[in-house]
Order: C-alpha cells, then structure tokens, then sequence
C-alpha cells in the first residue's frame, strides 16, 4: 500500500498555503511532515482525510481497498479529541468503535493499555487536556485502519504518554500501517522520512528579500 | 453495532443527561403555553380557538430551540471530522442524528400536549386528534430545521440565523398542521384534507432534509 501525492496545492481564504507538494509514503512507513507556523502542515493532513479539495495535484491510495476512499481507511487525529464530557469514557470510546467499525480488541483492554483503566466509568468532563487526547489516540488503536494522520499528536501529553503514543505508532507500522503526522518534536519513531513544507516559501521569500531567509 | 444506531442511541444520551436538550425542548414548549391563558385572560371560548395554533407554536419553538446544536456541537469538539471518515453515507447519519433529535424534543412534547391541552379547553375527545397532527407534523419541524442547521454549523452565532432559514420554510407545516388540529378541535371543516397534506409535508421533508443538510455540511467543513 503506497499514499502517493503529485503536485500538490492547497490554497485557503484565497491564499496559497503550499504548492507543488510529492511525497509517497509506503505501508510500514512514517512521513513527519515539518514547517513553521501556518506552512500548511493541518491543511495537508486535512487535505489528505478529504476535508479540503486539493486547489491542484494529484493525491492517490495504491493498493488500498477500491471500494473505499482514502478518508474511510484513515484515522484522522486533530487538534480536537471528538470527546462528548457527558459521556463516559468507555462511552465515548464504545461509540467511535461502533461508529467506525471494525472494532477487535476489547475497549477495556484499549482503555487499560493507554493508561486509562482505572476511569472508564468516569464522565469525560472530568478528564485533563492530556486524558482527553489518550482517550482520543485509544480510538486509533480499538478500530484497525490502515492510515493515521496524525496532526500534533503528542502536544498535549506527557512524557508516559508519549512513549506509549510511539509504541503504538511503531507496532502499527510493524503490522504494515503507514503513518502522516504534523510535528514540530520528534516522534519517538526509529525511522522516519520528513517532508518540510517551509522549502518552497524560503526559496520565494528568498527571491523576494533576500535577508529573509537568515533571519528566519 | 450498526454505525448509525450507534449514533443515534449517543445522540439520545447525551440528550438526556445532564445540560442535553430533551429536558429543555419540553419546559420551554410547557412554559409557553402555560402562559398564554394568563395573556388571554379566562375566556375559554377564545382559547379553546386559538388552543391548537398556540400549541404548534409551541411545539415549533421547542424544537428549534435545541437544533441549532446538532451540529454545530459536534463540529466544535472535531466529532463531525470523524463523523465524515465513517463509512456510513453522510444523508442516513443526518437521518440518524435528525431521528435522535426527535425522539428526544419532539416525542417528550408530543406526550406533554394532551395534559397542558387542557389549559387551552382542548377537551379528551379532541386531544387524539391534536396529537395525532402533532405526531405527523413534528418530524417535518426536524427535518426542514437539520437544513438551516447544516448551513449554520460553522457560525458562532448561528442560532439566529437558524431561525431566520428555517421558519419561513414551516409556514406550510404550521398552516396545515394548525388546520387539521383546529378541525379535530373545533371543526366543522374536514380534518381528512390538511391532516394528508401534512403527512406529505413531513415525507417529503424526510426525504428532502438530510441531501439538503448533506450538501451544506460538506460545503461547511472545507
């Protein structure tokens, strides 16, 4: 399974975000993708998961299945955790497995295995900033879906958490998943190709002022 | 489980816990026309006439009340990204997300109307009848109101101009919803002519509602 993007833009409010944008990530395979603030690393993702119409370029699944497009095969894990405070946390989790499908593993295993056993009965307005994101990468791990697009994953959690988030990413990679995340840190992750969104807008802000590029 | 059982059953519950809107839909729909007699005054010829109209006003407010939530609530807290990488059609988990709505606002007011009746002189044999067209009339409500939802989802503000999309679009259901009711109550004119009508009015907004709401979503999320 290849995720494959040819000549990609994106343009937002009427602005070009990113251009010309090729990367190919294989199953097995990780791509951080990099930039400064508003190079474009949410609309990528966003781009990817189908929530935003490519402005031009191409982006394909190779060796996916055909009945499904790309967003159907993925994870999408944004900025928000889709976590409802009225629900329980295995509430909350039990929905997004019954909604997404596909669900194996037991959603107290998963709850337990991201280090929120012991509160599955407790309403999810009580949890912090950090429980809320474990519960939300939990919902990657109960349903099995062949593409994560990770946006930030890591940004709200701590140094426990984020071990467990690598482990994680590295035995859906073992198992022949292939992953796309947002980050400024490092993931955690062994091998890793990078796509830095910040090289096209050096070489225009270069040409246009030359000074920009030591400064930045 | 089926995804959108699934939805609807967490729909339905986050409804009625606690701050859902189920309990909110009713005591406003109660409140309302608790107060209409007290305006009026105690002439129960009047407010047994005006008695039907009041009561589908009511029951129109209520359910706009709590609408503008639907998915602006989901689209807040990231839910209604997820909602799209389901492999579910989008038009049947708006069907199912309008369904949970109704059950949970439009059913509780439905059951609330016979009782509260009495404080407009709807009288026992009349009641079924005023039900009835509510029961009918009712989804139509949710269904045109999940369109000015979609198109609202996206705006801070968007309960306004929910109301401002969506209420123009009931008058039909208002018109013949209030003219089977008052036929059941009051007659002598048919109760047969607007009570079909109406039944066409909600099928048709059934069907219409979720593409309409659909089309809007996908525009909002880009």
């Amino acid at each position: 399974m290849h995720l494959r993007a040819a000549d990609l833009a994106c343009r937002r409010g009427g602005r070009e975000v990113f251009a010309g944008v090729d990367f190919a990530v294989g199953a097995g395979e990780a791509l951080a993708v990099t930039g400064r603030n508003g190079a474009g690393k949410s609309s990528l993702l966003r781009l990817v998961a189908g929530y935003i119409r490519p402005a031009g370029g191409r982006l394909w699944l190779d060796g996916g299945d055909p009945e499904l497009s790309i967003a159907e095969q993925a994870h999408y894990l944004g900025h928000q955790d889709a976590v409802k405070p009225s629900l329980s946390v295995a509430e909350n989790l039990r929905f997004w497995v019954a909604f997404l499908g596909g669900g194996a593993s037991k959603v107290e295993d998963v709850l337990e295995s991201i280090g929120l056993g012991g509160i599955a009965a407790l309403p999810a307005a009580y949890l912090s900033a950090g429980q809320r994101r474990r519960l939300s990468i939990a919902r990657l791990v109960a349903v099995k879906r062949p593409i994560w697009l990770l946006d930030e994953p890591a940004s709200t959690l701590d140094a426990a958490g984020s071990d467990r988030l690598a482990g994680f990413m590295q035995s859906h990679l073992a198992d022949g998943g292939l992953i796309v995340a947002a980050t400024h840190g490092a993931l955690g992750l062994n091998s890793i190709q990078e796509l830095s969104l910040d090289r096209s807008d050096h070489i225009r802000a270069a040409q246009a002022h030359p000074a920009a590029e030591a400064s930045s | 489980m089926n995804p959108l059982t699934a939805l609807l059953l967490r729909d339905m519950r986050i409804a009625v816990r606690v701050g859902g809107s189920a309990l909110i839909g009713v005591l406003f729909f109660v409140v309302v026309v608790t107060l209409t007699p007290f305006a009026v005054g105690p002439d129960l010829a009047l407010l047994k006439r005006i008695g039907p109209a009041i009561l589908w006003l009511g029951a129109l407010l209520a359910s706009l009340l709590a609408l503008d939530r639907l998915f602006a609530s989901d689209h807040e807290d990231g839910s209604l990204d997820l909602i799209l990488t389901g492999r579910a059609p989008l038009e049947l988990v708006i069907a199912a997300k309008g369904l949970a709505h109704w059950l949970t606002t439009a059913v509780p007011l439905i059951i609330a109307a016979p009782l509260i009746g009495l404080l407009l002189d709807v009288e026992a044999p009349a009641q079924s009848g005023l039900v009835l067209t509510l029961l009918v009339g009712t989804p139509a409500l949710t269904f045109i109101g999940i369109i000015g939802a979609a198109i609202a989802v996206s705006l801070r503000r968007g309960g306004l101009l929910l109301a401002i999309i969506v209420l123009p679009l009931t008058v039909p259901v208002l018109i013949f919803g209030v003219a089977a009711a008052n036929a059941a109550v009051t007659g002598p004119a048919p109760f047969g002519t607007p009570f079909t009508v109406l039944c066409a009015l909600t099928l048709a907004s059934v069907v219409v509602g979720p593409f309409a709401a659909a089309a809007a979503l996908r525009l909002d999320i880009e």
